[in-house]
């Protein structure tokens, strides 16, 4: 169980990785906290010939509200998040922190690693589809902003070209009163979510303005519960609405049977938890 | 390629792959056997160090990437005799086979400088990315908040 060999580069600033990135495009993986990419090297079920060590490069870990939006730097660790009082304005994120894998784990991961990385039962995935976050991945030709759903194309598969890295997270700053929540049910603290759901709501005048679930470990990727999200616009919040919600998410969402559970009970677990954490973020939305 | 850091305030130089997890760097490079491999699969912790202070599960870390760093690890706590953090795991019982005890410690040493007065929840929080096999946590946990507590009464005396 020990990595295949590679070479390894350490550079001090954007440019230099942008520039390794570019010069051996394919057969280079950036490393920053390493939790997801080095299990993955001890397994063998990836071989870099190259990786990037980004973890010296300045700049790439603030969290600012700027511009109508909140802004994550890719190297901002889940400990981080947790802790950060500018997150905790965004509670779908604050609450799914620190429920990301263990304590240790969390001194390490990033949230551009995690979103890079791609994996369906992944949090911080699931919550950037409810939030309607956006990535920025910049190339040293320049840089572009991708939304999340269109980011994350399939098990492990975004949209990054070669040469590229994903440097900030981008996430609207809500302009009516909002709330949300992460739900994670999990074998064991540390154990990837047997279900999870990431629940954002935005009132309007009283009413549900706009709603955003994003699923986690219940599709080949994070799930956006689009049927969802539609039946809640305009809905009057309450336990029909909710019901309704819950209902059309666990339609939406594809589990599989195996050692967390069967795919009817996730699938129950989902319409449970899309019901509860809409229960919740209304509650903080009127709070 | 070559990497250097302290571990436990002594300055080492390694000439190691890329690919060279730090645990085994710190067991087979340096012969610090404290630290241990125990699942290889980033889950049981006990292979935690603290870089920097920060604990780090070393099986999931190149020792390359720890250059210019400051290593902690069972050995280096305590000087020349036992930490309060040590005297508690004996007195309160904190370990059976001890294979989990050095990243249990390590945690729990970094736990208690930013929160020098945790309750049980805070403890078992800080120590949830460890794994025991033996105990059932509760003498770990007592251990813990046994060396908070004499760390409080005695902070000049009793050393990290």
């Amino acid at each position: 169980m020990l990595p295949s060999a590679f070479e390894y580069h350490r550079p001090s600033t954007l440019d230099e990785a942008l520039a390794l990135l570019a010069e051996h495009g394919e057969d280079a993986k950036v490393l920053a906290g390493g939790q997801s990419l080095i299990p993955l090297m001890k397994l063998r079920f990836a071989a870099p010939e190259h990786l990037i060590d980004v973890n010296r490069i300045a700049g790439l870990d603030g969290i600012e509200e700027r511009d109508g939006a909140l802004r994550i730097g890719a190297l901002v660790r889940h400990n981080q998040l947790a802790a950060s009082e500018v997150i905790a304005r965004y509670p779908t994120i604050a609450t799914a922190a620190p429920q990301i894998a263990d304590p240790i784990v969390r001194n390490l991961g990033t949230i551009g690693g995690s979103l890079s990385h791609a994996d369906p039962a992944g949090d911080l995935g699931s919550v950037m589809l409810a939030l309607g976050a956006s990535v920025v991945l910049r190339s040293s030709s320049g840089e572009r902003e991708v939304p999340i759903g269109e980011f994350l194309v399939d098990t492990f598969q975004t949209s990054i070209a070669p040469g590229e890295m994903l440097t900030e997270v981008r996430v609207p700053t809500p302009t009516a009163r909002s709330g949300g929540t992460y739900l994670k049910m999990e074998r064991k603290v540390g154990d990837f979510a047997t279900v999870g759901t990431a629940v954002f709501v935005q009132m309007q005048n009283g009413t549900i303005g706009s709603a955003g679930i994003g699923l986690t470990s219940v599709g080949l990727k994070n799930l956006k519960a689009t049927a969802a999200e539609a039946a809640l616009a305009g809905a009057e919040p309450g336990e029909d609405a909710f019901a309704e919600a819950g209902r059309l998410a666990a339609e939406a969402s594809q589990p599989v049977t195996d050692v967390r559970g069967s795919e009817a009970y996730k699938r129950h677990v989902v319409d449970v938890y899309v019901r509860r954490g809409l229960a919740r973020a209304v509650e903080l939305a009127r709070a | 390629m070559e990497a250097t850091f302290t571990v436990n305030g002594a300055e080492h130089t390694v000439d190691v792959e890329p690919r060279m997890l730090l645990v085994h760097v710190i067991r087979d490079e340096l012969g610090m056997t404290g630290t241990h491999v125990g699942c290889d699969t980033t889950s049981c912790g006990a292979c935690t160090v603290l870089v920097d202070g920060t604990p780090v599960k070393s099986c999931t870390v190149f020792g390359v990437q720890a250059d210019g760093r400051e290593i902690t690890t069972v050995e280096g706590l305590g000087a020349g005799g036992l930490s309060a953090m040590q005297e508690a795991f004996k007195e309160e019982h904190g370990l059976q086979c001890g294979f989990c005890t050095p990243g249990m410690m390590l945690v729990a040493t970094a736990l208690l400088e930013r929160n020098p007065d945790p309750s049980e929840e805070d403890v078992r929080w800080a120590i949830s990315g460890n794994i025991c096999r033996c105990t059932g946590y509760i003498n770990i946990v007592a251990a813990i908040r046994a060396a908070a507590a004499a760390k409080a009464e005695q902070p000049a005396v009793a050393s990290a």
